[in-house]
């Protein structure tokens, strides 16, 4: 039980951000997006890189607030971090999101594109946990 | 400082109070443990379904914040909301999603974590960030010269 009300305090955190990102400067809050838009510069790019500045700053505000940093464990090896970190590049790319765009800000939209994004990587996401079960 | 200048500095502020609110709920709800992401994506095993609630709870605060700018002409520092507009369900759409699925249930990272949790200096965190940040470069370079070829 102790995990969900993190979990549910966190998403509305998230949520609120998303909120006033868009409320504010009329933004949506999908980090893939943003971060490829640092490559092009234009009128967005400095507000883009604040965004993902306070977004890298999140974790040591919270370790300020709670005393300790955030869980993080990692169990795959370097290879596979190496692989999986290219299919997620390229996919979000080729996807047009990930989890924030298409997840937070485009389920929130009723977006058609971005309820089958979402149902499709918890779809893939799914069968590849299982795959490595039976593997293993 | 012209008004178009000072209204940019604004808006550098907001992102980072917005980008500073993302980290911190991402450190909160858990999602930046790639070990719990993989239990919540594990539903033939060991199934975690707590990070269902961090998904509930951020697209309804944020479903509420489309709903009130539905009500506005424009935002509140800029000129206009900055929407997608694509509305075909395309090969690529699909595909690159299910490419992204696969990255994500191999290592637990998504975009959003990966680069949060680069504050934590963890070395496998770096790699999975080089990587990522690798794989959009390699699609929007071969993007960029597909629309060459085409012109």
């Amino acid at each position: 039980m102790d995990a969900y009300l993190p979990a549910l305090g966190g998403g509305l955190l998230i949520g609120l951000s998303a909120a006033m990102l868009l409320l504010l400067n009329g933004r949506i809050a999908g980090i893939s997006g943003l971060v490829a838009g640092l490559a092009r510069p234009g009128a967005r790019w400095r507000a883009d890189a604040a965004f993902l500045i306070g977004l890298v700053l999140g974790p040591p505000l919270f370790a300020l607030l709670a005393g300790h940093w955030p869980v993080m464990r990692i169990a795959a090896g370097w290879p596979v971090l190496a692989l999986a970190g290219l299919l997620v590049g390229f996919g979000t790319r080729l996807g047009s999101g990930c989890t924030s765009g298409h997840g937070v800000c485009g389920l929130a939209r009723l977006s058609p594109r971005s309820i089958v994004a979402v149902l499709v990587f918890l779809a893939t996401g799914m069968l590849t946990v299982a795959l490595m079960r039976v593997a293993s | 400082m012209s008004g178009a200048t000072r209204s940019f500095a604004t808006q550098s502020w907001a992102a980072l109070a917005a980008g500073l609110l993302f980290g911190l709920g991402l450190s909160l709800s858990g999602m930046l443990d790639p070990a719990r992401v993989r239990g919540f994506l594990d539903v033939a095993g060991a199934w975690d379904p707590s990070l269902v609630f961090v998904l509930g709870g951020a697209v309804s605060v944020s479903a509420l914040g489309y709903a009130l700018s539905r009500r506005f002409r424009r935002p509140a520092l800029a000129e206009t909301f900055d929407l997608p507009t694509a509305r075909r369900i395309d090969p690529p759409l699909v595909l690159g999603a299910a490419l992204f699925g696969v990255g994500w249930g191999l290592s637990g990272f998504c975009p959003g974590p990966a680069l949060a949790g680069l504050s934590t200096g963890a070395a496998p965190v770096l790699v999975f960030a080089a990587a990522m940040l690798t794989g959009m470069a390699t699609h929007d370079l071969a993007l960029a010269r597909r629309r060459m070829s085409l012109r």
